[in-house]
């Protein structure tokens, strides 16, 4: 048996929290939350290739809080299997061998669960490496889960135990501490989007929020590519100095940042016509910019940030979206010929680049609350306001007690 | 004869004194033994507006008479003064306008017709109709906009401006091509400050940014001691370098004016006197404006105040050629606004009133405050500043964070972006000046709306750079915390705690001076 947090099904705390939001965290780290304290059975998957993980520091990503608060799309409902534990940024260590892995060996874990894990003849993408892209996340011999922290069978790393497939395992070297290994999978999601922004040599480049996505986003975009002047929009001050120190040329705050944008690519601004400024807000008819970045990315995922993004991508430019995207008006997409990618995951070698940013990056602050699981509402709620309290990863320290 | 600028000294008996700070006024108690200096009383105007205009330009100096100079089929430009003078606005008729509508009676006499008439608005906003209609009358106004005869000088109209050449410093002169491939020239101003008219009309006035440059820099502005002393500027002696070397160009009748101190309408003219002399009316007056002003809200006491006219009287019209007209001009604005001070003081108090030259009709943003306080009034002197090297300057004004985006679109971006990185002049002059001046959104803005240059913020800052070097100092009483700080300045909540924090710099028992304008003054430091 072992102790773990439990995301369940429950319609009403759904609803609640769909209705609430990111609006009322203490609503949602009380009574309401679709999340519950548990002593449950071990996972296990009794197959060759798998084996157990005694997660150390599991960190609390925007998408679980976006499960939690009824925030992610209904899209993804088909694609877990309920009740699970969740946790996708896992350091751990292995509870026994694993193949070539030796029982103790120190892992981080890549959470996409693919047609290796599921047992399943590889996919089109899984046979070209895009494990990220699997077609078979809902079949095989595994309940349905896209990744390890959304699917029944598999636990997660807000659990004293986890069960992982060799295929998602990379060791840890001596080096790495625990509070940078812990962020080695965020770092991988943030390799595959400097990859998946393709930024022209001395491109410009927006990036719309500076959580851990967005920061992480700077770090790699400056390090994989030849990026010209990045400016990062960041709400608050801790934020700003982190991502000038990961590499950002310009930071600016979210209702500075269409005119931060046009003055650093010398755009044209276009404001809406006739407008008094809150029906502009509410109609969404918000200023936009002709010209722009080369590349934007949405590192928030919130309406606003998505808009700012698209309205002030050059025409033929891109916009990157990392992590699940809310509604806006997709015309300037359309007006501008814009390619609108995704970036989820990560897949090929990112891990092994994300592991040696992680030693070389200045990170040693950026896991910035630890908590074991019990105080688990404290945790969300540091974690739902990090960004005000100077916080830029929140983590379970699953062996805690105290 | 009228009375000579006053200098008093504040004793037990000397009540509590107006200061200016914004779209207000505060009564302020100062210290005992801190010197006030007053402007002086308003001269009487002429009273014969029209006569004095048409004897200035039938009888010249330096120059044949204006009917003389005028034939038919020659090309005639007159320019004239933009918004940003007089400040307050004048009652009207302007006094531009009543000297264009001479200008043009006689042209018409002298059988010339093509004439235009341009706003010497540099890298200033676009005038709108409505306000060149101010200006030129409505007359001049009907007979010459429909037809595009009356317009905006447009400094980023590189097919309309006309490169004179260089002077023998290597500074580009480069002004609006109409005027410089006229005939005759007329620049028509409004001498409000001595540091106006002379050469700083036509070579600044219808320049664009690559002349403009020579001159409106830190370097310059730093050592240009004072603005008002055209023989001490380094500003001025770029501009009459250029201005002579136009001059050898181009045939150019420059027509100045010099007004009376005569600023506030009957409403307020308690606040051009002395405190010590208000009458009960003058008293009553004073309480009703404060309560006033108290209770209404914010857009109402903006109105009134950006509503408000100045009755000035004409102290004199000149016309001729520029430079002997503009010793006489200077001569008057002296004679008007010099006042005697003897030695300088460790704090210099100023009041920062609702209007400068670059708000009318808008809004007094943090950068135009700065400027107006340690730009304009900071170089109120002659001599030497009214404050020692090293001494504070405590200034009064609310500094809200308040930009209009219509008139100052690029002073948000420099609020937000330049200043955020630096506030050295000579700094963010070699970092952002460039740039700034060559966004095509700004130059947009500037052409097609009504916007003040993408550069013109950095202007303004280099305005105060005199003063920021000099001073130890500066402290704004009143303002907004995180504009001033922004700014590189302090703020304080009263004059107390303001002298207090400047203990630091000039110790506990410092010699005060405050400036009690508007109106102007000039301190003529000994």
């Amino acid at each position: 048996m072992m102790l773990a947090l439990e995301m369940f099904r429950s319609i009403p705390r759904f609803a609640a929290a769909k209705v609430s939001g990111g609006r009322m965290p203490g609503l949602l780290v009380g009574p309401m939350a679709p999340l519950r304290l548990v002593t449950r059975d071990e996972p296990a998957v009794r197959r060759p290739g798998w084996a157990q993980v005694k997660p150390l520091l599991s960190g609390i990503c925007g998408s679980d809080l976006g499960a939690i608060t009824g925030q992610t799309s209904l899209y993804f409902s088909a694609l877990v299997s309920m009740p699970f534990v969740p946790g996708h940024e896992v350091v751990g260590e292995l509870a026994e061998d694993c193949e070539d892995l030796p029982r103790g060996t120190r892992v981080v874990v890549d959470p996409v669960l693919a047609c290796a894990a599921r047992g399943v003849d590889p996919c089109e993408p899984c046979q070209q490496g895009r494990t990220n892209l699997c077609n078979h996340v809902t079949v095989g011999h595994i309940s349905p889960g896209l990744q390890t922290g959304f699917c029944q069978d598999t636990g997660g790393g807000w659990g004293e135990r986890l069960t992982v497939h060799r295929s998602q395992l990379h060791a840890v070297p001596d080096s790495l501490t625990d509070e940078r290994a812990v962020l080695v999978e965020p770092l991988a999601c943030a390799v595959q989007l400097a990859r998946r922004a393709q930024v022209p040599a001395g491109g410009s480049v927006l990036v719309s929020g500076a959580g851990a996505v967005g920061l992480f986003a700077v770090l790699a975009l400056r390090e994989l590519t030849d990026a010209g002047r990045i400016t990062v929009i960041a709400k608050h001050g801790r934020q700003a100095d982190l991502a000038r120190r990961f590499g950002a040329s310009d930071v600016a705050a979210p209702d500075e940042a269409m005119r931060a944008v046009r003055r650093t690519t010398r755009a044209l601004r276009v404001a809406p016509q006739g407008l008094p400024a809150p029906a502009a807000r509410l109609t969404g008819a918000s200023e936009m910019l002709l010209g722009g970045v080369d590349v934007a990315v949405d590192a928030v995922g919130s309406t606003s940030s998505l808009d700012t993004v698209l309205r002030s991508t050059k025409a033929g430019g891109r916009a990157v979206l990392s992590g699940m995207p809310a509604g806006a008006d997709l015309s300037p997409a359309w007006f501008r010929e814009l390619e609108v990618a995704g970036t989820y995951a990560s897949s090929g070698d990112a891990f092994d680049v994300a592991m040696r940013l992680a030693e070389q990056a200045p990170m040693d602050d950026v896991v910035a609350g630890r908590y074991p699981l019990h105080r688990w509402r404290e945790a969300l709620d540091h974690a739902q306001s990090a960004g005000r309290l100077g916080a830029v990863k929140v983590c379970f320290d699953v062996r805690s007690r105290a | 004869m009228t009375r000579p600028g006053f200098v008093l000294e504040v004793d037990d008996r000397t009540p509590p004194l107006v200061v200016h700070e914004g779209e207000g006024f505060r009564l302020e108690t100062f210290p005992r033994g801190t010197r006030v200096v007053y402007p002086p009383e308003a001269m009487p105007g002429i009273r014969d507006v029209d006569g004095a205009i048409r004897r200035a330009l039938l009888e010249p100096v330096g120059s044949d008479p204006l009917p003389a100079l005028l034939f038919s089929g020659m090309r005639l430009t007159i320019a004239f003064d933009d918004i940003s003078l007089p400040l307050p606005p004048m009652v009207k008729p302007d006094i531009r306008q009543r000297i264009i509508e001479q200008v043009l009676t006689m042209a018409a006499a002298s059988g010339v017709d093509d004439v235009e008439i341009v706003s010497a608005n540099a890298l200033h906003r676009r005038l709108t109709p409505a306000e060149l209609k101010d200006i030129v009358g409505e007359r001049v106004f009907r007979s010459f906009f429909p037809q595009g005869a009356l317009y905006n000088h447009d400094a980023e109209d590189k097919a309309n401006l006309l490169h004179v050449g260089q002077t023998d410093r290597g500074e580009d002169v480069e002004i609006n091509r109409r005027a410089a491939e006229s005939d005759l020239l007329i620049y028509v101003n409004v001498n409000l400050v001595a540091m106006d008219g002379g050469h700083k009309s036509v070579p600044i006035g219808l320049a664009s940014y690559k002349s403009l440059r020579h001159h409106h820099n830190s370097h310059t502005m730093v050592h240009s001691r004072s603005f008002m002393d055209h023989t001490k500027s380094a500003m001025h002696h770029s501009a009459w370098r250029m201005g002579r070397m136009l001059a050898d160009h181009l045939k150019i009748f420059t027509i100045e004016t010099t007004l009376n101190n005569d600023v506030f309408p009957t409403n307020y003219k308690f606040l051009m006197k002395r405190e010590w002399e208000w009458g009960v009316k003058d008293q009553a007056s004073m309480l009703a404006a404060r309560r006033g002003l108290a209770v209404a809200p914010k857009g109402l006491r903006h109105n009134i105040f950006q509503g408000m006219r100045a009755p000035y009287g004409l102290t004199g019209v000149n016309a001729g050629e520029t430079e002997a007209v503009h010793e006489l001009t200077v001569a008057k604005v002296h004679e008007q606004q010099m006042v005697e001070v003897q030695g300088q003081s460790d704090v210099l108090v100023l009041g920062v009133p609702y209007l400068g030259p670059y708000n009318v009709n808008s809004v007094m943003n943090p950068i135009l405050a700065t400027c107006m306080g340690l730009g304009y009034y900071f170089n109120s002197y002659r001599g030497q500043p009214v404050v020692r090297k090293g001494g504070a300057v405590i200034l009064y004004h609310p500094v809200e964070e308040d930009f209009n985006q219509l008139h100052h679109p690029s002073y948000v971006d420099f609020y937000e972006e330049v200043l955020t990185t630096s506030t050295e002049p000579s700094v963010i002059e070699a970092k952002f000046e460039e740039q700034y001046a060559t966004d095509p959104w700004y130059i947009h803005l500037y052409r097609t709306s009504h916007a003040y240059h993408g550069v013109h913020p950095f202007y303004m800052w280099y305005w105060a750079a005199h003063a920021m070097d000099h001073v130890g100092d500066v402290i704004w009483v009143g303002a907004n915390r995180r504009a001033v700080e922004r700014m590189g300045f302090r703020a304080a909540s009263s004059l107390q705690d303001a002298l207090e924090m400047a203990s630091g710099t000039v110790g506990r028992s410092p010699s005060i001076t405050y400036l009690r304008n508007p109106p102007h003054l000039i301190a003529d430091v000994r």
